[in-house]
């Protein structure tokens, strides 16, 4: 029925087929627009956070799939600027998913702050000081720079791509693409570093608080380096998802490997100053502010094991997972490696969000435990929902995958 | 980030904790004073409600407003050995706050003679930034809309303002009384900023029934808080963390005064 507007020479299923697989999609939609609309009409006291857990699920969800998406700054960068050819193959993937990380956090951002219709504050009244005004102005601008960089992969539809206007425009996007890719990169690894540093800063709260270089805390520069060490291999991984879903195979694994291996050349970085900046938290400022590595952990909800899970299993493990060429090589073990590695950066994410607002810095004060209600999960599976929306409807537009056709 | 800004006037309590009852008057004060919404369970204006939870009443403590809040401190021993004190806490006015550099639309600051940590509810965008911020857990969030039962809203003061949902609020040192205190001295023909001790005072302080409060201009050696925010039993909160407060407390048992900071790491305490 709509086969006219498939890609050049792929077969995708039939409409019918297509049509139940958006509806299933958009019921997980409209249960979190449901949610969506209770927030915004009967205010945040809906969902499950509190004077002591002012950020929550919401702000993991956003740091989470930030950092995962920050595949398509750092593939673009290498592609355009260091020039890496191999990665063509993939950097449409990185920039869709990029595109759906960073317009769902917004989204997201919109319910999570009280007074959503003050949101543009940032611009009007910026505080120069605040790593969070850094965030508003660096996410909404690589925003923008993922949608300049999106529209050409639009306008290459192939019905869209038939009028010559169209075809031109879409043709000197992409002759001056570094300069946006260049644009991104910049953007992002800033505000990749302020999520870091927004707790970084924080000096009255020793399970955050990090030193660090100028005015930038040490978090800074991890955020940065474990947004760039996962967010490929997160790209790879939706790719093997879509081939599984589809039967098809879009990526070779050669350009999967690679990734695997910028990916895990980061990771090893990171795990390498974390580990670091683990330690000279515990045995330096915690004792000069009066407090022990132990006293930053409470009990099962935020024990040690989270934080050696995040250190160790979802991170040295994939790390040298990835970096070792016969284990990257394997398809099961490097997918195995990448997603430990995201549950890795995600982790980190809760981590510093939840566990670092739940130590009670006051030595009479109460350790309290955050549990997020379902409108924070219906909310933020209504952006997976949106993102599987975007990626279902641009799979079967738009040429995603350049090496579709030879593959099958 | 953090900047230190000086002041010729620094407004600042000190909170003799040996002789709080914990009879919560401050709070009650506070509340009246500052027209903090009571928690009400059902708003009878919001028919979407109905279709979900109800809102929280004031049993929920981690959801209600209290700018100021008493918290109980135990010395932890078994009787007859068991001690309780009590210790009440507004905002800290911090001279380096948390707070201030992370706000990323200067919707608080600290920037006006008298060092009270401002807060302008107009201009949040109540992102709680600053809630996770602050250690002392002074900062509220409006979770509900505010609403008065019946006949209360005729007794909202008419000199602070109300706060709408999805913003932050916190103690301001009853800003507005700062406001009046200054205007009456300039009707007297009197210097507004060097106000007398006790001609601009917190609606907490008025009301201690054991004037376990103190308030003043901890610059102003004819100021008491002056004298005794140096006396050999008065400490700070978190010291250690380095964002001096402008709100001293007195004690003169030693548990009490150690379970003002952590000293786990270096002398051993309570934790």
């Amino acid at each position: 029925m709509d086969s006219k507007l498939f890609p050049e020479g792929a077969q995708r299923c039939s409409f019918g087929k297509f049509l139940i697989w958006t509806a299933v999609i958009l019921a997980f939609f409209l249960w979190g627009l449901y949610a969506a609309v209770l927030v915004l009409y009967n205010g945040i006291g809906t969902t499950g956070l509190d004077n002591y857990f002012g950020f929550g699920a919401w702000i993991t969800f956003d740091l989470a799939v930030i950092a995962l998406g920050a595949g398509a700054f750092f593939t673009g960068l290498l592609k355009y600027i260091l020039k890496i050819k191999q990665l063509e193959k993939i950097i449409n993937l990185t920039v869709v998913v990029g595109f759906i990380c960073y317009s769902g956090a917004m989204l997201v951002l919109t319910l999570d702050i009280g007074q959503p219709g003050r949101a543009w504050f940032g611009y009007w009244h910026p505080n120069v000081h605040s790593m969070l005004t850094e965030v508003i102005f660096c996410i909404t601008c690589y925003c923008t720079v993922l949608i300049i960089e999106f529209v050409p992969l639009v306008l290459e539809q192939k019905q869209l791509n038939k009028i010559p206007f169209i075809h031109a425009l879409a043709h000197n996007m992409h002759v001056n693409m570094a300069l946006f890719a260049g644009l991104g990169a910049f953007l992002s690894t800033f505000h990749q570093g302020s999520l870091g540093g927004m707790y970084g800063v924080l000096i009255g709260r020793p399970f955050a608080f990090r030193e660090g270089f100028f005015i930038w805390p040490w978090t800074f520069f991890l955020f940065v380096l474990s947004a760039v060490g996962s967010g490929p291999v997160f790209t790879v991984l939706v790719a093997t998802f879509m081939e599984k879903l589809t039967g098809k195979k879009l990526v070779d694994f050669k350009t999967k490997a690679l990734m695997g291996k910028i990916a895990g050349t980061m990771l090893t970085v990171y795990m390498f100053f974390k580990i670091l900046d683990t330690w000279a938290w515990a045995t330096g400022y915690l004792p000069s502010v009066g407090l022990t590595f132990d006293e930053m952990f409470y009990g099962m909800v935020y024990g040690k094991w989270l934080l050696y899970t995040e250190i160790v299993l979802c991170g040295v493990v994939p790390a040298i997972m990835l970096i070792t060429p016969s284990i990257r090589n394997r398809p099961a073990l490097l997918y195995t490696a990448a997603i430990l590695d995201c549950i890795g950066v995600s982790l980190n994410r809760y981590i510093f969000t939840v566990q670092t607002i739940a130590f009670p810095a006051m030595p009479f004060d109460q350790w309290q435990v955050y549990n997020p209600n379902w409108v924070e999960y219906a909310s933020s599976i209504m952006i997976v929902a949106y993102g599987f929306l975007v990626l279902s409807l641009v799979y079967r537009y738009l040429p995603l995958f350049p090496q579709e056709r030879e593959l099958n | 980030m953090s900047h230190f800004k000086e002041f010729k006037i620094k407004w600042g309590m000190v909170i003799d904790i040996d002789k709080c009852t914990g009879c919560g008057a401050c709070m009650v004060g506070c509340q009246v004073e500052n027209n903090i919404a009571p928690m009400t369970k059902s708003d009878p204006y919001n028919y979407v409600q109905a279709l979900t939870k109800p809102r929280d009443d004031a049993s929920n403590k981690l959801r209600t407003l209290t700018w100021m809040n008493v918290y109980e401190l135990s010395n932890g021993m078994a009787f007859p050995e068991h001690e309780t004190a009590y210790l009440p806490r507004p905002c800290m006015q911090c001279g380096n706050p948390a707070c201030v550099p992370v706000c990323p639309v200067v919707a608080t600051d600290k920037n006006e003679e008298g060092g009270i940590v401002s807060q302008i509810y107009p201009r949040c965008i109540g992102c709680r930034y600053c809630m996770a911020a602050c250690p002392y857990h002074a900062r509220y969030f409006n979770w509900w809309d505010p609403l008065w039962p019946e006949g209360m809203d005729k007794g909202l003061s008419p000199s602070t303002s109300v706060r709408p949902r999805g913003v932050v609020e916190k103690c301001n040192f009853c800003h507005s009384r700062y406001l009046q205190a200054k205007d009456k001295a300039r009707m007297d023909g009197e210097d507004p900023m060097n106000l007398p001790d006790g001609a601009y005072t917190t609606a907490c302080a008025d009301i201690c029934p054991t004037k376990a409060i103190t308030f003043g201009d901890l610059n102003n050696p004819e100021h008491r808080v002056h004298e005794l925010a140096k006396g050999p039993h008065a400490f700070r909160l978190l010291e250690k963390l380095g964002l001096h407060p402008q709100v001293y407390y007195v004690s003169e048992r030693e548990w009490v005064r150690k379970q003002g900071d952590n000293y786990n790491a270096d002398a051993g305490g309570h934790h």
